[in-house]
């Protein structure tokens, strides 16, 4: 589909993005970060509507406190509810064995900590990086609680699930 | 045309920020490293009366350095992301500058005699033997080549966590905000080991964060009123005579989004980028990436006009996504135009215009009254002294017409992010990469 593969591409793009800024002369820029963050948020949501519609619904599994995220040798996503960038790693994972996505290929590993935010934020703490290992199958508890934010994005397509977004976060 | 003529161009020479002073006598520009050059208008000759003086050299220095945060590990960039004038109140200027983490306040004076005759130095400042001195002199004043000297007078640091993005100067000339992208602190030019903090956004668990401030500005003329602008295309209010910490808006502004209009990036292109009153305080200007928009103070619910800078970008949304340019910052500007109080003569037809940069080096300018908008080139080749510049036309659609050039053929690493307009006359400032142009209106 035109839209899950547009919607693909520009959330493999984002998480290039962001990993790519870690490195820039003068820190994190958490305006770029968040808009980033958005996007792929907004990218996530669509593809992930647009996989529902194609895909039956006994592969979403719709669960009240405990997501988890498995890599799985398709490209679905799993876990309707997960952070975007978690969501995109278990999906990026994915993609690598099938797209020429430069910006993901060489690095095999991302980090947990908030890419956008929380390290843009160390007020007295360095920051800590927490690797995510390629391959292995995360049981990822995830958490997000913008609901607001979903109830705006749940207008681009059909909501995949009827439960409200809360789920919890992985503590770094 | 101030800069380099060089294709390659160093990334430190990027021009960052450009700024009038509040005769128009002086423009400002920083740079991405670190300096600031102040150009000054040549007083009108006799020769040519038609023509403004032209903008030369007057002052360089190096306002900032790059700096290391050992703590955090981060390096602190020296560019300078905005520079605002103070009002002039006795011989020297100052202006204030900053980077992304500290603001300078910076005195530039001029010095045009010195004293000779001193009795036990030499001229050269060799000091003299005391028996050799016989007599007695006072040392004079004698006249010598102009110097500038630009001195740092007050450095405000250590106040912000986030990248600094706005500073303004209150019209009671005695404070002035600074804002990052979660806070704006208040301090007073004479005071440096303290400011208020009068908004702060930070939630308190940064994965709630939905929003950013971009810009904020003191109104022009009363002096407890600022607005700041945010990411999410709105724009808040605030009276600080209301609490210490002005987190409730008096007033927020913001247009419902057009649900045809939406897109994966429709969060990134509703970010507001620059934010200014107009000299009335009665409306502000917001712009982001596509357009324009006017705002009465007084109506909160929709802007009263919108233009279109570049409409014809709509669909290209997603490249412009991938080579970063839809996270470029334009900055706008009014036409000024303030009544010179020594001016004896009424502006019976005054036209409110706005200006604004956006790629191929186009600039874009909106007459608010005539409802008519014309585009620029800044570019060498169009730029020669004293020719007109041409108005520019982008085809859109199927047929490209003579002259027009076609979408697909702009240049996207030529973008014009800052633009001013003289405070009293119709001369402009535009930036490209690392280049100033300078243009003024023919006077007939």
């Amino acid at each position: 589909m035109e839209v899950s593969a547009e919607a693909k591409r520009i959330m493999v793009v984002a998480l290039g993005k962001l990993y790519s800024s870690r490195t820039q002369r003068g820190g994190l820029r958490l305006h770029r970060s968040l808009l980033l963050t958005l996007v792929m948020k907004s990218a996530r949501d669509i593809y992930h509507a647009a996989q529902t519609t194609a895909e039956s619904m006994e592969e979403e599994q719709p669960s009240e406190v405990k997501m988890t995220t498995e890599a799985s040798g398709t490209q679905e996503l799993q876990g309707p509810a997960s952070l975007p960038h978690l969501a995109a790693d278990a999906d990026a994972q994915g993609d690598a064995q099938n797209q020429d996505s430069s910006c993901l290929s060489g690095p095999p590993h991302h980090t947990r900590k908030r890419r956008g935010k929380a390290t843009a934020e160390p007020d007295f703490l360095p920051c800590k990086k927490a690797k995510l290992e390629y391959g292995t199958a995360q049981q990822l508890i995830v958490s997000s609680v913008l609901v607001d934010y979903a109830n705006c994005c749940s207008e681009l397509g059909p909501s995949p699930s009827p439960i409200p977004l809360q789920t919890v976060i992985a503590a770094c | 045309v101030k800069g380099a003529m060089d294709d390659d161009v160093a990334e430190a020479d990027i021009i960052s920020t450009v700024e009038f002073n509040h005769t128009g006598e002086l423009l400002a520009t920083g740079d991405k490293g670190g300096r600031v050059v102040i150009f000054q208008q040549e007083p009108e000759s006799k020769n040519q009366p038609q023509c403004r003086g032209e903008y030369n050299v007057y002052s360089t220095f190096q306002s900032h350095e790059p700096e290391f945060d050992y703590l955090k590990s981060l390096e602190i960039e020296e560019k300078i992301n905005k520079i605002r004038w103070l009002p002039q109140k006795n011989a020297a200027q100052f202006l204030l500058s900053t980077n992304d983490k500290t603001i300078k306040l910076w005195k530039i004076s001029e010095r045009d005699k010195r004293p000779e005759g001193y009795n036990l130095k030499e001229e050269d400042g060799r000091y003299r033997d005391p028996n050799s001195v016989t007599t007695l002199r006072v040392p004079v004043l004698r006249p010598m080549d102009l110097m500038v000297e630009a001195s740092p007078r007050r450095v405000f640091a250590n106040a912000h966590t986030y990248h600094i993005n706005s500073i303004s100067v209150n019209s009671d000339h005695e404070t002035y905000l600074s804002a990052d992208d979660l806070r704006i602190n208040l301090w007073h030019l004479e005071i440096t080991d303290r400011s208020f903090n009068i908004v702060d956004i930070k939630p308190a668990n940064m994965e709630e964060l939905t929003e950013v401030i971009t810009a904020a500005e003191f109104h022009p003329d009363q002096c407890n009123t600022f607005v700041y602008s945010s990411s999410k295309g709105t724009i808040r209010l605030c009276d600080m005579r209301a609490s210490a910490l002005c987190d409730q808006h008096a007033k927020m502004f913001e247009e419902p989004e057009d649900p045809n209009n939406r897109s994966f990036f429709s969060e990134i292109i509703s970010s507001i980028s620059d934010v200014k009153f107009s000299h009335s305080g009665r409306y502000m200007m917001t712009r982001d990436y596509l357009s324009v928009k006017i705002w009465d103070l007084n109506m909160e619910t929709r802007p009263v006009e919108t233009y279109q800078v570049h409409e014809y970008l709509r669909s290209k949304l997603c490249s412009l996504y991938e080579n970063d340019c839809i996270f470029d910052k334009f900055e706008c500007c009014w036409n000024e135009l303030k009544l010179d109080p020594k001016q004896l003569l009424m502006i019976v037809c005054f036209h409110s215009v706005v200006m604004t940069g956006s790629y191929n080096n186009f600039f874009r300018m909106f007459d608010r009254d005539y409802r008519q908008d014309v585009t620029f080139e800044a570019s060498r080749e169009n730029s020669k002294p004293r020719s007109v510049l041409k108005p520019r036309k982008i085809s859109t659609g199927g047929k490209r017409k003579k002259d027009e050039i076609s979408v697909d053929s702009l240049d996207f690493n030529k973008k014009i992010l800052h633009t001013a307009w003289h405070p009293l006359d119709n001369i402009i400032a535009v930036a490209t990469t690392n280049n100033l142009y300078i243009f003024q209106d023919k006077l007939n």
